[in-house]
């Protein structure tokens, strides 16, 4: 029961401007009591491309990603988001951008005192959205993460794999233009951290949008590289004779060391890297 | 634990004060714009105003039987017994009532709000809450501000009112005061003044109960361990204040109306 409010950074933004970056980091730095985490770091990404965010723990992951999200200021640079510059906007402006932006945060950070429907409606109650309409989409959100059994179950009721679910239903029930997965598959046993990562390739490929996703986890990522989602059959192998040699083409990895930029390149150029540290690493 | 130097001390009290004093404007704020959450509102007003009736009830009415009783022992050595009356209400409604009040709500709704916003913070609820478009000062302090001021008002009377019962259970059973004369003698006690300052104090220990316990719930960090020292903190912060502005609102009170 809220009262209506008009959306004044809407009219302003053009998430479908396909020329523009999605997302743009520009000479970006942050430190958290005078300790730097993230030093210098730039990069963009482009419409449509898949972003992994490798790193070991600590190295400024999950913070370059509240960063894409305006959820923390910089203390020197500049991010683009949609090609708008987020670092000095208000707020309010920035509650109007995350309209385009689902975030499925590390712990999932579902709302404890409300089901699993209200979490996943929660945007569209913001939005006013009739009720009917709002299950209908919460009903196929849920479909679409094999969940719709659990509608009117309460967070502390489900498995973690299943909190991951509800979480991604909830980043994509208003059909975001940028995806931001925060370690999707973190604290997971492999059987179900295959579950999210098939569910965040389906994505990928049914609704081509762009996302940015940090993993500590070397398989999770080159699972999706080298795979792709089929419909009748789930996830695929990209043949490897095939015109994209075995890897997805709108694949980019970016590895942090440090607070730093150790590697930003595509699949191949990383497998193939000669860097002593990728090297450790990777192996 | 590591020592600090003076000047991170002082910086890290004066950045504290700085951030309060920005979630309180922004709270203040949000009262008076778009969007509201109702819901959130009545339902925090069900939580702090009818959850904490039993408790008020129970302490005003004891403590207003605890004061007639001491008060008279006192009043019998000049054989002023006939004053109870008069002595509880006063006491009561001028301070015991409103401050005993915020203190028993503060200790709560004050860990509550502490516990409740700190426990979001840290299983990242909060950011989740920002993601999602949806200003939590706005969602979250807005409601239990608004709704404390309005319920710690309307407790306050209650909290009187059973103080005043509990004093004159007291003097008819115990006393052998006749309770028409205890109840006059209490009305005929009470001036104007008396009761707009016992009035105007539990909006502002209700402002300081709600600000901060919500401040101490969003400045929590360091999981679990860190929820628990955030509700103490807002307990222990919250009751000083509520002592501390009760004396420097009785002092304004005293200026403006002469006693």
């Amino acid at each position: 029961m809220t009262e209506a409010i008009p959306n004044p950074g809407a009219a302003m933004l053009d998430p479908q401007d396909s020329e523009t970056p999605v997302v743009e980091f520009s000479d970006v730095s942050i430190a958290f009591e005078l300790k730097p985490v993230l030093k210098n770091i730039s990069f963009s990404v482009e419409r449509g491309q898949t972003l992994i965010l490798l790193g070991p723990a600590g190295c400024g992951k999950s913070v370059l990603l509240k960063l894409a999200n305006g959820l923390l200021a910089p203390d020197s640079g500049f991010i683009r988001i949609f090609g708008r510059e987020i670092t000095t906007m208000p707020e309010r402006d920035l509650f109007a951008l995350r309209a385009h932006i689902g975030m499925v945060f590390q712990e999932s950070a579902l709302f404890d005192s409300l089901d699993v429907e209200d979490n996943v409606a929660y945007r569209l109650h913001e939005e006013h959205v009739p009720e009917d309409e709002a299950h209908a989409r919460v009903v196929e959100a849920l479909k679409f993460v094999e969940l719709e059994q659990a509608i009117d179950k309460f967070p502390p009721e489900l498995s973690g794999g299943m909190r991951r679910r509800v979480s991604i239903a909830r980043a994509i029930i208003s059909q975001p233009d940028l995806i931001l997965y925060d370690s999707p598959t973190g604290g997971l046993d492999p059987i179900t951290s295959t579950t999210i990562i098939e569910l965040v390739m389906k994505q990928r490929d049914v609704s081509h949008t762009t996302s940015l996703l940090v993993t500590h986890r070397l398989q999770d990522a080159f699972t999706l590289a080298t795979h792709r989602y089929d419909p009748a059959h789930g996830m695929k192998a990209i043949a490897k004779d095939g015109p994209d040699g075995g890897v997805d083409p709108g694949m980019k990895f970016l590895m942090l060391n440090e607070g730093h930029v150790a590697f930003h390149g595509t699949t191949e150029e990383l497998i193939h890297s000669r860097d002593p540290w990728i090297r450790e690493y990777l192996d | 634990m590591a020592f600090q130097s003076p000047e991170a001390f002082l910086k890290q009290y004066i950045s504290a004060v700085q951030d309060y004093s920005i979630l309180c404007a922004a709270a203040i704020s949000a009262l008076f714009t778009r969007p509201r959450y109702w819901a959130d509102i009545i339902t925090q007003m069900d939580s702090i105003g009818v959850g904490s009736l039993p408790i008020i009830v129970l302490t005003g009415f004891f403590t207003g039987c605890v004061l007639a009783l001491q008060s008279a022992t006192a009043l019998t050595s000049f054989g002023a017994v006939s004053m109870t009356g008069s002595l509880v209400s006063l006491s009561m409604v001028k301070e015991l009532g409103p401050v005993l009040t915020g203190l028993m709500v503060s200790g709560r709704n004050a860990a509550g709000m502490a516990s409740e916003i700190g426990s979001m913070k840290v299983t990242e609820q909060l950011d989740a809450m920002r993601a999602l478009g949806t200003d939590p000062i706005r969602k979250l302090v807005a409601p239990r501000l608004l709704a404390t001021v309005f319920m710690l008002f309307f407790l306050t009377i209650i909290a009187d009112a059973f103080g005043i019962a509990g004093g004159a259970l007291m003097s008819v059973t115990i006393l052998g005061l006749n309770a028409s004369t205890y109840l006059h003698d209490s009305y005929r006690g009470l001036v104007h003044g008396d009761i707009v300052q016992g009035l105007t104090k539990p909006l502002f220990s209700a402002f300081i109960i709600a600000t901060v316990g919500c401040y101490c719930g969003m400045k929590t960090t360091g999981g679990t361990q860190g929820v628990g020292r955030a509700t103490t903190q807002a307990v222990v912060i919250s009751s000083v204040f509520i002592i501390v502005v009760d004396l420097l609102v009785t002092r304004a009170m005293i200026g403006i109306f002469g006693s």
